[in-house]
């Protein structure tokens, strides 16, 4: 599997960036941005793990009787299939952090988070 | 019985699905088709969980890909011990959850989606408990635990919408760390089904990327457990639901998402119990010891009634932690197997007792708060004269959860104590003591505030609550006295087997591996072979 590094310091500068986003921004909107480049980056990490250069997709014809030759010229297509529903799941969220800020903005009348402050201790 | 295991999962699912149709037919904002459907299924789940008992280990391989006649590519739904106990342990309180709902949800609004919601939930910790591959694990997690964003802003006013967003955010955080770990774990073994997972891991050299995976899996459900340096969104999300859900979240669903997944991965796929997994043992305990002090001496100082149950709920999943590390500790260092399984049977017998005291305690502050109108400590006070059922059912779990006998949450602590003790952790032993003590405080004031004195003309204007509610409580408490006396019914067919599950943890692979051959290493090469 000759994939370069690359891609996965990729990933990981998303990861970082998402983190550092949810961590020091204070508006929320800018926040759930945050939430989804995190996402993206898990994303982006399962992908890379099932791509191999110059391989094939992996839908099998009739003509390709050997399955062992077949596998190892194809990419591995159950990262992808993860990422389908990591992806649903992730939108499931994110709509449900968007309509929490809708709400969020009629009662506070801020999307700032410092001013967003009633429960303590 | 292996092919009602799916049912745990789609029954609850299919009922969110109807409880909204149904409430569509009926005018205005009572929904009694939901409640009752709601209800129904609630009793159904509890009597399955409750006959799945005591049953072998077995797996569902869901559509026959098993690897015997079709090739194992498929999911799998596992029953072990560990599985058992959950499944009766969650039923259980959400069914007690939903009789209480039926008075109390009455007050709010969109009450067909609240059963909705309550029924995904179920749904998703249901499928936590029997996932039997990481990979569905982390899916039902994700429905079990969005469902309760939801809830938790169910009421739609300022606290609960600031509350929701900080849980929403801290959680799809940790569900990102858990899915980059099991996105490891699959580079590294080529297998989703932790039976597989666990034998590759077996024979890799343990290296930075295993660790990892780990510490990503202990960041990740720890903060779905919330322990200590994890916890900051709890003592916001869990008062701010209603009370119910409280109950539901503190009771179940920490314990769901959070413990039992830790332990199933660290015990059954990490191996934590052998030689190489005392690193992992080691971080369990010191997690569940920060957790134990550091939730308690935050709960003294609390005045809002459900906040202060809250951050004691962080202390006692410490307590469940801290019997569960020790366990493992000894077994990976080699100590005695009967030290261990009594630390292991102490820390579940906790987990079991917790669900029934907490469950209980945030019902009561439910009660309070529908009968007076606050949960603040400084405005409650006599209710004992006022809301006698109530009162006594806050004494017997305050006692519980205080770890005073003849209750249940004395013997378990007391097993946990002794078994810290006798594995030499002696400076631990001293602490769980000590907490336990400064948790008996904190709930001389819960009694002395709310229970006893004159108090407020809010408090002494207050009526019993409803029948519904009033039966719910005296269950949980009746629970919290029956689980004090060590039945060996309970012994033998609840915990006994579950902690059997995790100190016999090798024979996780032999129950619940594809029945048919070996997978050959080549990721696809086996699956398509055997394809027709």
């Amino acid at each position: 599997m000759s994939v370069t590094i690359l891609p996965f310091l990729l990933a990981l500068v998303l990861l970082l960036i998402g983190l550092y986003v949810i961590i020091a921004k204070k508006n929320i909107i800018k926040i759930i941005l945050g939430v989804a480049i995190v996402e993206y980056a898990i994303n982006l990490f399962l992908v890379l793990l099932g791509y191999r250069a110059g391989a094939a997709a992996p839908i099998r014809t009739p003509e390709q009787t050997d399955a062992a030759v077949f596998a190892s010229g194809a990419v591995d297509p159950l990262p992808q299939a993860l990422i389908l529903t990591a992806i649903v799941i992730g939108l499931g969220c994110l709509a449900l952090l968007v309509s929490l800020a809708v709400r969020l903005h009629e009662r506070f009348g801020t999307f700032d988070m410092t001013r967003i402050r009633e429960l303590k201790g | 019985m292996t092919a009602a295991l799916p049912l745990f999962v789609a029954v609850p699912l299919a009922g969110a699905f109807v409880a909204p149709l149904l409430a569509r037919r009926t005018a205005g904002n009572d929904a009694p088709a939901a409640r009752t459907v709601a209800l129904v299924i609630g009793t159904l789940l509890l009597l399955g969980s409750v006959l799945l008992l005591g049953r072998p280990a077995a797996a569902y391989w869901i559509g026959g890909w098993d690897g015997v006649t079709r090739p194992s590519i498929g999911l799998s739904l596992v029953s072990d011990g560990l599985s058992q106990m959950l499944l009766v342990t969650v039923n259980a309180v959400a069914f007690l959850a939903l009789i209480y709902s039926w008075s109390y949800i009455a007050r709010y609004s969109g009450q067909a989606l609240y059963y909705c919601l309550f029924l995904t939930m179920l749904a998703g910790m249901n499928g936590v408990v029997l996932a039997g591959d990481l990979f569905n694990l982390f899916v039902f997690m994700e429905v079990a635990v969005i469902a309760s964003y939801a809830l938790v802003a169910f009421g739609v006013e300022r606290q609960e919408l600031e509350a929701a967003f900080k849980y929403v955010v801290l959680g799809s955080v940790s569900s990102s760390f858990v899915l980059l770990a099991i996105g490891l774990l699959y580079n590294l073994t080529g297998h989703l089904n932790m039976a597989l997972v666990a034998d590759r891991l077996a024979q890799l050299e343990p290296g930075p990327a295993v660790w990892l995976a780990a510490g990503l899996f202990i960041a990740g459900f720890g903060l779905k457990a919330a322990m200590v340096p994890f916890h900051a969104w709890l003592p916001d999300a869990h008062p701010s639901a209603p009370a119910p859900i409280s109950a539901m979240l503190s009771g179940v669903l920490i314990k769901a998402v959070g413990v039992y997944a830790i332990c199933r991965i660290l015990f059954h796929v990490f191996a934590i119990t052998t030689p190489a997994g005392g690193l992992y043992a080691n971080v369990l305990l010191a997690l569940g010891a920060l957790s134990m002090l550091v939730g308690v001496l935050l709960a003294i100082g609390q005045w809002d009634f459900k906040r202060l149950l809250a951050y004691h709920s962080i202390s006692q999943m410490g307590y469940v932690f801290v019997g569960l590390g020790v366990g493992a500790a000894v077994l990976a260092h080699g100590g005695s197997r009967a030290v261990a399984a009594l630390a292991i049977f102490g820390g579940l017998f906790h987990l079991v007792n917790h669900a029934a005291f907490k469950s209980l305690l945030f019902l009561c502050s439910g009660s309070a708060e529908y009968a007076t109108g606050t949960r603040d400590l400084h405005h409650l006070g006599g209710l004992k004269r006022s809301m006698p059922v109530t009162a006594g059912c806050c004494r017997i779990a305050a006692l519980s959860i205080a770890g005073v006998p003849p209750f249940n949450g004395f013997w378990s602590k007391l097993l946990i104590v002794i078994a810290t003790a006798q594995a030499g952790y002696w400076g631990l032993a001293g602490l769980a003591v000590f907490v336990s003590f400064m948790t008996l405080l904190s709930f001389v004031k819960v009694q002395r505030y709310a229970l006893e004195g004159a108090g407020s003309p809010a408090a002494q204007a207050a009526r019993e609550v409803p029948l519904t509610m009033r039966s719910a409580m005296v269950c949980l408490a009746v629970a919290c006295a029956v689980l004090g006396v060590l039945t060996t019914w309970h012994k033998s067919r609840l915990i006994t087997p579950a902690e059997q599950a995790l100190t016999s943890a090798a024979t996780y692979f032999e129950h619940f591996r594809p029945p048919g051959a070996p997978l050959p290493p080549e990721r696809l090469a086996g699956h398509r072979e055997a394809a027709p």
